[in-house]
Parts: structure tokens; C-alpha cells; sequence
């Protein structure tokens, strides 16, 4: 059972560990292992179109972390205290959000949005003063930022519920027994406990962000994201500065993942 | 209404904790989802597009991509059957076997691959699969002009490894929680090793099984890179004929009655599975994450 694990382990890691491999390869030809070299990073960080699309990703999974961690910790503070129908409601949105395939939530997105569009640039424009150019709503940051952020506010929702509801009750009665404000029992008794939970949050939804292809890919519009850029890329055939690419965004979410892990798991499974 | 026992005021404090929430599921779930249940009745404008009508003729020409429907819904369940059988084990062991002090930092190193990119995941076995990975290992030991990728089987591994990670945990929370003593209890009474894992181990792990499953399942519904990418235009599932019917041939009408019934039947899927478990609501969050 041992060995089976590590085999699995091995199934798992091997794949990346190619990737970041070959993406020092010194040769010209991606599958062909001539010496390392930094060569390929080099290429890929002088090309506009990565750094543009990274740029763009970086922006996007930025905006989409705070929206998602101020809405969803909010909600989930206000959930508590709900009840009834409208709490079966709630939590069956939140369920469909997370669950509902990213290639639906793209398609439907865009249709939606394109359908409203269309219906309210005209109506705009007729609107808008004389002489100036009139707003035009367009496919590109605020709806992938909006998108996104459906499945990330819910995400963090379910965290910071988890943690309320392992939190100790007797802390808040007595901050309330001794007088404190409302607001001053959340800030200095449950805000530090749920703070582990809306950090996680906010980190898990900057990689989910930074890392979604499917739903970028359909409502991005003109703002490529990192990810809709290696798609094409990797379309049109596989170069060395794919790995690179690939390399340095399997880097950040790494580095993100395990910090958001360890805030999660780390009080509670030792 | 809101039912509390706390004054009035809090009611306003909870309503405008939610509102931001409430809009996002209106404007970014509930408007979209009736945007394309509405189009699905429609016809496709000359240029692309819709144009507005009342008709079943989408839904009358869902057969023409059947194939499609097919496809998924075979390499999902295979695919998901897969995981599973993959997975038990290991959370068995992470769960049951391993000494605690590596327990935390062997779980988050199956569960962080999950989370980053798919798209990069799924290319490494582009990479792998390729003229110039294993076949050209195979041909260096004399077996020559083998063929791995754009296969089924590359589709399916790419599918298990992808979502491996996504049955792993559910099912190691579920084993996690079962209380030791029943085990060893059963062995105290003469059970066999394979015996308490038939008639406890494996009855009290179903929960996080059944979990597993659906996401994995659902999620593979849903899926357009890995065939994209490892089935070569040969395994094609619904979400590449989304892909194809959205951005290519710009059929909207046909593109939603197709995303409607994929979602129809992912809510079958999760209402069998909530009639499931409907008993063991707790375990539901933890084991979604």
C-alpha cells in the first residue's frame, strides 16, 4: 500500500516535473534535452504578447481575490443568522456556483452579457452628451473579473462557514457579557479567528483565477489572459517557451497553494 | 423573512451584508442561465446568433450530436469508475495507515495539483504522450510506430489525471472521521482484516465515495481541454461541440438547448446524489473542499 501511494505520488508530480525540466533546456527543440539554460525565460519575458497577457491575468486574479474575499466573508458572517427559505435559497446558490461546469457559466455569461450589451449601448449612446464619445460596454477586464468572482465568493463563503461554525461560541458571549460593542467583539474575537479561513480564501481565489482557461476563454474578449494565450500557443505547436510559460505559472500557484493549505489545515490537523 | 431574535436593526445589517452576493447570483448565475433557457427556444439569425421565435426545433435536433452526448457521458463515467479505484487506495492509506506527523503535508500534496493550472497539466501529457516522449522510449528498445496520443486511452489518462486529486480528499475525510475503536473492535471480536473493511471500513466511507463521484463526474460533463487537447478531434465531448457551436459556427440557439440539457442532467445527477445522502448533511462542506 505504500509502494501503490508512492506510485501515485510519482503519477502525479512526474508530468509537472517534465515541464519545468524541459523549460531549461539549452536546445532548440522542446522535446530534445541539450543542456539548461535560462534561455527560454529570457524569450518568453521579452515577448509583449506574454507579458501583456500576464499583466492582464495578474490584474484580473487580483481584482477577482479582493471582490470575491470582501463579498464572501461578508455573506458568510450573514448567513448565520439567516434561516428558513431564504436560507435554503442561499445555499443553493452557492452550491450551483461551485459545482456548475466553467464551460457553462462561460457560454451563458457570454450570451447574457452580449444580449444586454447590445440592448444597452444604443440606449447609451442616445443618452450621452453631444461631442463626447459615448461609453461602449464591451467583453473584456470587468466581465471576467465578474465572472470569476462567482465561483470564487462562493468558495470563500464555504471556508469562512466552516471556520465560524468551529469557533468558540463562549468567547463572543463573554466579549458581549463584559460590555463590548458588536462591532468590537467581531473585530477582536471573531475576526482573528476567521482570519486564517478568509486568507485561504482570498489565496485560493487568486490561483483559481490566475489559472482558469475555459471561462477567460469565453467572455476575455480583446484581454487574453495568461492561460487563453498558452491555449493558442500550445495550438499552434509546442516551443520550449511554452514550458517556460508554463513553468513560471505553475510557480505561483504552487507557492500560493501551499500557503493557503497550510493556513487551512494547519491548526486543525495538529 | 428573516427569523432572529436579535432587534431590528441587525435584520438591515444582514440584508446589506448579502446584497452584493444576492446581485452576483442574479446578474452573473440566475440572468444568464434564463438568457440561454430563452434562446434555446429560438432560431438562428442569418448572420449567426438568435433571433427571436418559439420553436422546439433545437431541442428536435439535439440527435444530431449524439455522438457527442455519447462520448461524454461514457468517458465520464469510465473516467470517474477510474479515479475512484485509484483513489480508495491511497486515501485509505492517508487516512488510516500513515503516521500522523506526515499526514497534513502528504494530503495538501495530493490536493495542490487540483488547483493549479489544468491547462498545464493537461499539455505536460501532450508532451509525454507525444512522437518525442514514451513512443520514442519504446522505439529505442525496439517497438516501433506506437501511437498514444489522440487516443481514448490518452483522453483517459489525462481525465484521471486531472481530477484524481478531487476523489482523493472527499474519500479521506469520510475514512478520517470513522471512530478507531469500531475497528478494532472488529478485530477484538475475530473479524478478518478483509472482513471489517467489507462490513465497517468500506459502509462508513460511502459518503465521501458518493461526493467524490458526483464532482468528478460533474465536472467531467463539463469538460473541453483534455479531449481538446489528448483526443485529437477523435474523442470529442459536449463541451467541445460548445466550444465549436459558440465561437465557430455561431449557432446560439442549437449551442443553448445543447447547454440546457447538459445542465439538466448534471441537477439529475445532484439530486440523486442529495436523495443520497441526505441524512449526512454535515460532512457536505468539509468534503467539498
Amino acid at each position: 500500500m505504500r509502494l501503490y501511494s508512492i506510485a501515485i505520488y510519482l503519477f502525479l508530480y512526474v508530468p509537472i516535473f517534465i515541464i519545468v525540466l524541459f523549460s531549461f533546456n539549452a536546445g532548440r527543440h522542446a522535446s530534445e534535452l541539450r543542456g539548461l539554460s535560462l534561455q527560454w525565460y529570457g524569450k518568453a519575458l521579452a515577448n509583449p504578447f506574454v507579458v501583456d497577457a500576464f499583466v492582464t491575468s495578474l490584474v484580473v486574479a487580483l481584482t477577482v481575490a479582493i471582490l470575491s474575499t470582501l463579498m464572501g466573508t461578508a455573506a458568510a458572517l450573514a448567513l448565520q443568522r439567516l434561516k428558513g427559505t431564504l436560507r435554503i435559497l442561499f445555499d443553493g446558490m452557492i452550491y450551483i456556483s461551485i459545482m456548475i461546469p466553467g464551460i457553462v457559466i462561460g457560454i451563458a455569461t457570454l450570451v447574457a452579457l452580449v444580449t444586454v450589451f447590445n440592448f444597452l449601448n444604443p440606449l447609451l449612446a442616445s443618452v450621452w452628451p453631444e461631442g463626447v464619445k459615448p461609453l461602449k460596454l464591451n467583453m473584456g477586464y470587468a466581465t471576467v473579473i465578474a465572472a470569476h468572482t462567482l465561483f470564487t465568493m462562493s468558495l470563500v463563503i464555504i471556508l469562512v462557514r466552516a471556520r465560524i461554525s468551529g469557533m468558540d461560541r463562549t468567547l463572543i458571549e463573554a466579549s458581549t457579557d463584559l460590555y463590548a460593542t458588536p462591532w468590537r467583539t467581531f473585530y477582536q474575537i471573531t475576526l482573528p479567528q476567521i482570519f486564517p479561513a478568509i486568507l485561504s480564501g482570498f489565496l485560493l481565489s487568486f490561483t483559481f483565477s490566475f489559472d482558469d482557461f475555459i471561462i477567460s476563454f469565453f467572455v476575455a474578449g480583446a484581454n487574453t489572459t495568461l492561460p487563453v494565450y498558452i491555449f493558442s500557443s500550445i495550438r499552434r505547436g509546442i516551443t520550449p517557451e511554452v514550458n517556460a510559460i508554463g513553468t513560471m505559472v505553475l510557480a505561483v500557484s504552487l507557492i500560493l497553494l501551499m500557503a493557503a493549505q497550510y493556513l487551512l489545515h494547519a491548526r486543525t490537523n495538529r | 423573512m428573516l427569523k432572529n431574535e436579535d432587534s431590528k436593526p441587525n435584520h438591515w445589517l444582514t440584508a446589506a451584508l448579502l446584497m452584493p452576493t444576492t446581485m452576483w447570483f442574479m446578474f452573473m448565475l440566475i440572468l444568464p442561465l434564463i438568457v440561454i433557457l430563452i434562446f434555446s427556444f429560438g432560431e438562428r439569425a442569418a448572420v449567426g446568433g438568435y433571433a427571436a421565435s418559439f420553436t422546439f426545433e433545437q431541442y428536435a435536433n439535439l440527435p444530431s450530436r449524439l455522438k457527442a452526448f455519447q462520448n461524454t457521458m461514457i468517458f465520464a463515467t469510465i473516467g470517474t469508475l477510474l479515479s475512484l479505484f485509484m483513489a480508495y487506495p491511497l486515501a485509505y492509506y492517508l487516512a488510516l495507515r500513515v503516521d500522523r506527523r506526515y499526514k497534513f503535508i502528504l494530503l495538501v500534496l495530493v490536493i495542490v495539483p487540483f488547483w493549479t493550472s489544468l491547462l498545464i497539466r493537461t499539455y505536460a501529457w501532450i508532451f509525454i504522450l507525444g512522437g518525442r516522449g514514451i513512443p520514442l522510449m519504446l522505439e529505442w528498445i525496439g517497438i516501433e510506430g506506437v501511437r498514444l496520443v489522440n487516443t481514448p486511452g490518452a483522453v483517459l489518462i489525462g481525465i484521471v489525471y486531472g481530477y484524481l486529486p478531487l476523489m482523493v480528499f472527499p474519500i479521506f475525510v469520510s475514512l478520517e472521521k470513522i471512530d478507531k475503536n469500531l475497528l478494532e473492535a472488529s478485530n477484538d471480536l475475530g473479524g478478518t482484516p478483509f472482513k471489517t473493511f467489507m462490513q465497517i471500513t468500506l459502509p462508513l466511507s460511502m459518503l465521501g465515495v458518493a461526493t467524490g463521484c458526483m464532482l468528478v463526474f460533474i465536472l467531467l460533463m463539463g469538460e473541453f481541454l483534455i479531449p481538446a487537447f489528448l483526443g485529437g478531434g477523435k474523442v470529442f465531448f459536449i463541451g467541445n461541440a460548445l466550444v465549436d457551436l459558440f465561437l465557430q459556427s455561431r449557432n446560439w440557439p442549437f449551442g443553448s438547448a445543447v447547454s440546457v440539457t447538459l445542465v439538466v442532467i448534471m441537477l439529475i445527477t445532484v439530486s440523486l446524489y442529495m436523495r443520497l445522502t441526505m441524512r449526512t448533511k454535515t460532512g457536505r462542506d468539509e468534503s467539498l473542499m
